[in-house]
């Protein structure tokens, strides 16, 4: 891909991107606050795959769009909140702090970022982010954080049954 | 100065993750405080992601994978706990919940 169609992709993905990560926040429903987010999640793929990262973009739909989210609608639906119930903002001095906080590391982010000298791209080979290469990767160099990862979920499999179950 | 891609990346990683951090200080939903924990997730992995991509290297794309993993137990075990305490208090306000026992 050229240089150019790379960074159109980049603005057409990433301005919906920012917008609705700031639905997420501006929402006061939380089932709105779900569905920008999904549409969030949607856009990063797209710019994981500008990134030539196609497993993990295939990966972010399937996990995050797919199984964490309707985890989070069946909590909000489980929940069920009716209008009475949605949680009072209130925005207070501490929170402005927050707020102001969290700008200044944006600023300091950026800064730091900017700081840095862009070099020339890596080539990447043919097969980069493929299912094929970055399986190999990970079976290979990280075989144990792989195993190790198989047994978090188990632990947290087991450890959210235990927490959301009314009696056992 | 131009604006290499790796910039624009790593100038959007921080942006979201600044917005997850505004919704995180911010919002008293539990439920949306978790969502805005997935963007700042997020964000770090579009970073991996950019410098896998400038260093060629696979590496940042496994840690990605395994970041990902691990957020799925974290919303797992996240969302277990915020319906035990709507359970048991009634509350998914994070300002309710300030105390072990009542």
């Amino acid at each position: 891909m050229s240089p150019t169609a790379e960074m159109v992709t980049f603005f057409i993905l990433g301005v919906p991107l920012v917008l609705f990560a700031a639905g997420v926040v501006v929402a006061k429903n939380p089932v709105y606050a779900a569905m920008s987010l999904v549409a969030a999640f949607f856009c990063l793929a797209g710019i994981y795959v500008l990134l030539v990262a196609h497993l993990i973009a295939f990966m972010q739909i399937l996990v995050y769009a797919g199984a964490v989210m309707v985890l989070f609608l069946f909590v909000i639906m489980l929940i069920s909140l009716g209008d009475e119930h949605l949680v009072e903002e209130r925005y207070r001095a501490m929170q402005l702090v927050g707020v102001l906080g969290a700008v200044g590391l944006t600023a300091v982010l950026a800064w730091a970022i900017l700081d840095v000298a862009g070099v020339a791209r890596h080539p990447i080979e043919p097969d980069f982010g493929t299912v094929k290469a970055v399986g190999a990767v990970l079976f290979r160099k990280y075989l144990l954080p792989f195993e190790a990862t198989s047994l978090l979920l188990l632990a947290a499999i087991v450890g959210a049954v235990v927490v959301a179950k009314e009696r056992i | 100065m131009s604006l290499a891609p790796l910039h624009l990346y790593l100038l959007l990683a921080a942006v979201l993750f600044a917005i997850g951090l505004v919704g995180v200080l911010m919002k008293r939903n539990a439920l949306i405080v978790m969502m805005c924990v997935e963007l700042m997730l997020n964000a770090a992995n579009l970073t991996f992601l950019a410098f896998a991509r400038e260093q060629a290297s696979l590496d940042g794309q496994a840690i990605a994978f395994f970041v990902i993993a691990v957020a799925a137990a974290e919303a797992a075990v996240g969302l277990a706990i915020v319906l035990a305490v709507f359970r048991t208090r009634g509350a998914v306000n994070v300002d309710e919940v300030r105390a072990l026992r009542e």
